[in-house]
């Protein structure tokens, strides 16, 4: 069974629809590419799986547990939204480490502070904060950061920094791992640094979904691709399929587009 | 004459620094609650109107009264001199109840003086704590709730000290208009620095004692200036 189900998912902002009739599946392990122009409702549909929006309609399950589903309010309950919220995790298209906080201490913080709510943590408050430094430092190595354990974000490069957001967001051990357009605010000479990483954690099987421009990583990386257009997905399948033979006209018109450059 | 003229202008001293710290002590918290009520989204007549109803039914539904009684409030209080608002502050519930409230002795001078002071200065401190809070990218926020933190855990682990270091440099700069805007309580009567300085003019001609009292602002002022800065410095180590 697939590890995320994504039902009918629709939003609006005011009168203007964003996201018409959203539904697709993910399996345990794969990497989905999600493309499309901007204002296509790509970023909106990311933040209502974590949600940062509410949909007015649909329904979003992991692992068989229903998450959300907007006919039944018990599933909208504040508090419970927050552990919710912890099947996905989030890189954002502007990173937002926290800038008081050094790499270690950004991949540290959340974990730390869910440890306050476990039952043993009076008892065992040395050894849960070892454990979580333990792998915020393996973290930071898997992302090539191992020396930068100790700079604060503005010490580091865009690049870097994108790379300690992913850290973050890994230490959470989240079920689907979102990315917003993770490259888009780098340098060009700084994507690279960045799409190894994420290309790393496909090859690990990491279940991901990636809003991004670069195509060929798309095509390389991912293993589905969805387009999306006007708040609808307009094509979606294997990924090499949809960008080397895309089967619409408007997904044709798209990727040509890109191919010129 | 020097250490006589000295003395008396520390007397004085004391009771500007009196106003000073007691005008921050109850202006800092109040300028925050000010801030968070002028940023009350709380709109009670919300459910009156739909998308489709007539103008003013929807700009009644959008009304934020609490926002909107103390944007009112802040633009008078930062609308007229202060002076006046210590003359009225003093005056006026005594005109209205037929006694002074405030009584005629010195105590009650100075508390009329900081009752006005803590109401002007929470009024603009409220404007730099809103734009210290507003200042803090939604990233922050959402960064936090993604991560599964609480509403409290956001504001006390990632946006406060943010908030903090945008404030600094313009709490300073109110912070130091305050110590030379206590020479005002002269208007009501207490005698503060500015006052004290002035005794010696009026009542034996010398003219020196007023323009001495600039070191003791100037003394504050600098002491005031060398704690910003290290405070500054503390929160040098990231940036936002």
């Amino acid at each position: 069974m697939a590890i995320l189900q994504v039902e009918g998912i629709q939003k609006q902002f005011g009168k203007t629809p964003v996201l018409r009739d959203i539904s697709f599946e993910l399996e345990q392990g794969q990497a989905l590419a999600i493309i499309g122009s901007s204002g296509s409702g790509k970023t909106t549909l990311l933040r209502c799986l974590n949600f940062l929006e509410r949909p007015d309609q649909g329904r979003i399950t992991v692992g068989g547990q229903v998450l959300f589903d907007a006919g039944d309010p018990a599933t909208q309950r504040e508090g419970e939204v927050r552990k919710k919220r912890l099947h996905f995790g989030l890189v954002f298209q502007s990173f937002n480490l926290f800038p008081q906080y050094t790499a270690l201490e950004n991949v540290m913080l959340a974990g730390q502070l869910l440890a306050r709510e476990r039952e043993d943590f009076k008892q065992n408050k040395k050894r849960i904060y070892a454990d979580i430094e333990a792998r915020g430092l393996a973290l930071l190595e898997r992302m090539g950061l191992a020396d930068r354990a100790g700079h604060y974000p503005h010490q580091l490069s865009g690049g870097q920094q994108q790379r300690v957001a992913i850290a973050r967001a890994l230490a959470l051990q989240p079920d689907i791992l979102c990315f917003d357009e993770p490259t888009s605010a780098l340098d060009p000479e700084l994507t690279g640094e960045v799409l190894k990483v994420i290309r790393a954690l496909a090859e690990q099987k990491t279940t991901m979904i990636i809003v991004t421009h670069e195509m060929a990583f798309a095509r390389d990386v991912a293993d589905q691709v969805i387009f999306m257009d006007g708040g609808v997905i307009v094509e979606q399948g294997e990924a090499r399929q949809v960008i080397e033979h895309p089967q619409e006209e408007r997904t044709r018109q798209f990727l040509s587009r890109y191919s010129e450059n | 004459m020097f250490w006589t003229v000295t003395r008396t202008l520390l007397e004085g001293f004391g009771t500007s620094a009196e106003i000073f710290a007691l005008t921050l002590v109850f202006a800092l918290p109040l300028g925050l609650l000010v801030a968070l009520g002028s940023m009350s989204k709380w709109a009670p007549l919300r459910g009156l109107a739909r998308g489709d109803s007539p103008a003013w039914l929807r700009a009644l539904a959008g009304l934020r009264p609490i926002s909107a009684v103390v944007e009112v409030v802040v633009w008078v209080i930062r609308g007229t001199p202060l002076m006046l608002q210590l003359a009225v502050i003093f005056y006026v519930p005594g005109m209205v109840l037929g006694t002074n409230p405030w009584g005629s002795g010195t105590q009650g001078r100075i508390t009329a003086t900081v009752a006005a002071f803590v109401i002007n200065y929470a009024c603009y401190f409220s404007v730099i704590y809103r734009g210290g809070i507003q200042g803090v990218p939604q990233g922050q926020r959402e960064a936090g709730q993604v991560l599964g933190m609480t509403r409290a855990q956001i504001f006390f682990r990632v946006t406060l000290l943010q908030m903090v270091k945008r404030v600094v440099p313009p709490m300073s700069n109110e912070i130091i208009t305050l110590v030379k805007d206590t020479s005002l309580a002269n208007t009501i009567g207490v005698v503060e620095l500015i006052r004290a300085g002035s005794t010696f003019r009026t009542n034996g001609g010398l003219v020196w004692p007023f323009f001495y009292t600039a070191v003791f602002y100037l003394v504050f002022v600098g002491v005031l200036t060398i704690l910003f800065n290290w405070l500054e410095k503390k929160l040098d180590y990231f940036k936002v």
